[in-house]
């Protein structure tokens, strides 16, 4: 079955992972901006970031047609320095205009702090300027459930935001009930040991229904599975789950979400047959 | 929002298919609690804030209660709204600190 990698940081991963999930059904990546685990030291610095995000990484990814778009922006863990925030966000704009960028993140909040809120907003402002698309992260572990709350209350203050453009990525039991109710997109993002776990991805599809749902790997530069979307597919065959289903979620939900950027196109001519009767 | 989906498969499925790697889960807790008990210098792990909120997560796990990943993700987190002054640390703990320690 095909599948879209809704959320994977390729730039931490090598060739050959890409080869792994071209060979398990994978078609497309997509790839927001993230914190490298390390600060940076300057603009200039994601300047480079930018660059491999829109033009290496395409190139990489298409040697296994696999077709690669990316999200730009300051990502949450540095999103404190204001200074440094304001330099990047001026260096954007040039960017949206390449042919594999749909949109603006993976921004939002990490502790959840005053500075990490200002460039929140920024970015969501930058984004409507230039009518782009919204990848948000949500803070992991104790901080997600107000982290959360806190990016949807900013949200819906935007009364010229579409929440049906937005992806608010990194759900889990606590926070995929108000993403949806608010009628935005999410994401279950699938970690080996820390976060949620294939079962409980499938429990939380069970329990709320497949729309408007995405699933990932989010995998980057920490322990994190590239093929975790087709182990999804396993654990819902487990269950007797269909396939029509499983490919709602991990091909015909993301691909739905994509098209609105107006820029994606999958690489082959007979996904192209299926895009036709998809596409909203 | 409807979270009354239920899962396809019948109770003694759920069970064959899912009970040994529960199993498994139950011994690795278990064995985590008491390893506390043979720590190096004996401090009392109910001290630390995270081991309070085991501790509580525990307690829902042992009661007949429904949606218990629901509560016990709410037992983890933070639950106020108001935003921290200033960073504090990067990388989060896992559970929520009622009286965080002066940095
Ligand atoms: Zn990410």
């Amino acid at each position: 079955m095909y599948y879209i990698e809704m959320h994977g940081h390729m730039v931490s991963r090598t060739t050959d992972d890409y080869r792994e999930m071209a060979m398990a059904g994978c078609v497309a990546v997509s790839e927001p901006a993230f914190w490298a685990g390390w600060d940076r030291q300057s603009a200039d610095s994601f300047d480079d970031y930018f660059r491999q995000l829109t033009d290496f990484e395409p190139k990489r990814a298409s040697q296994f047609f696999i077709r690669h778009v990316s999200w730009l922006c300051l990502n949450p863990k540095e999103g404190e320095d204001r200074r440094l925030t304001a330099e990047v966000l001026k260096r954007i704009p040039k960017f949206l205009d390449r042919p594999n960028v749909v949109g603006i993140g993976e921004i939002g909040m990490n502790r959840v702090t005053r500075n990490e809120v200002d460039t929140f907003i920024d970015h969501i402002r930058l984004a409507l300027d230039y009518n782009q698309m919204i990848l948000i992260h949500t803070p992991h572990l104790e901080d997600k459930y107000k982290g959360t709350r806190v990016t949807i209350d900013n949200l819906v203050k935007f009364q010229n935001l579409d929440p049906n453009r937005v992806l608010i990525d990194h759900a889990e039991e606590h926070t995929v009930g108000m993403i949806l109710e608010h009628g935005f997109y999410t994401g279950l993002t699938l970690y080996p040991n820390t976060k949620v776990s294939l079962a409980r991805a499938v429990d939380m599809i069970e329990k709320y229904g497949p729309d408007r749902i995405t699933i990932s790997s989010a995998c980057d530069w920490g322990p994190s599975v590239p093929t975790a979307v087709p182990q999804l597919m396993l654990e819902m065959r487990r269950r007797g789950h269909s396939e029509e289903l499983i490919r709602k979620l991990v091909f015909e939900n993301p691909l739905k979400f994509l098209m609105q950027s107006g820029k994606f196109e999958l690489p082959r001519l007979d996904i192209h047959a299926t895009v036709s009767h998809t596409a909203p | 929002m409807n979270k009354q989906g239920r899962c396809p498969l019948t109770t003694s499925q759920i069970i064959d298919e899912y009970f040994i790697e529960n199993r498994t889960r139950i011994l690795d807790v278990a064995a985590y609690l008491d390893r506390l008990l043979r720590s190096a210098n004996s401090q009392p792990a109910g001290e630390d804030f995270r081991m309070q909120a085991f501790e509580q997560a525990l307690h829902i796990l042992s009661s007949t209660e429904p949606n218990k990943v629901d509560h016990i993700q709410l037992v983890f987190s933070d639950p106020t709204t108001e935003l921290k002054a200033h960073l504090d640390t990067k990388s989060a703990s896992g559970a929520w600190n009622p009286v965080p320690e002066v940095r």
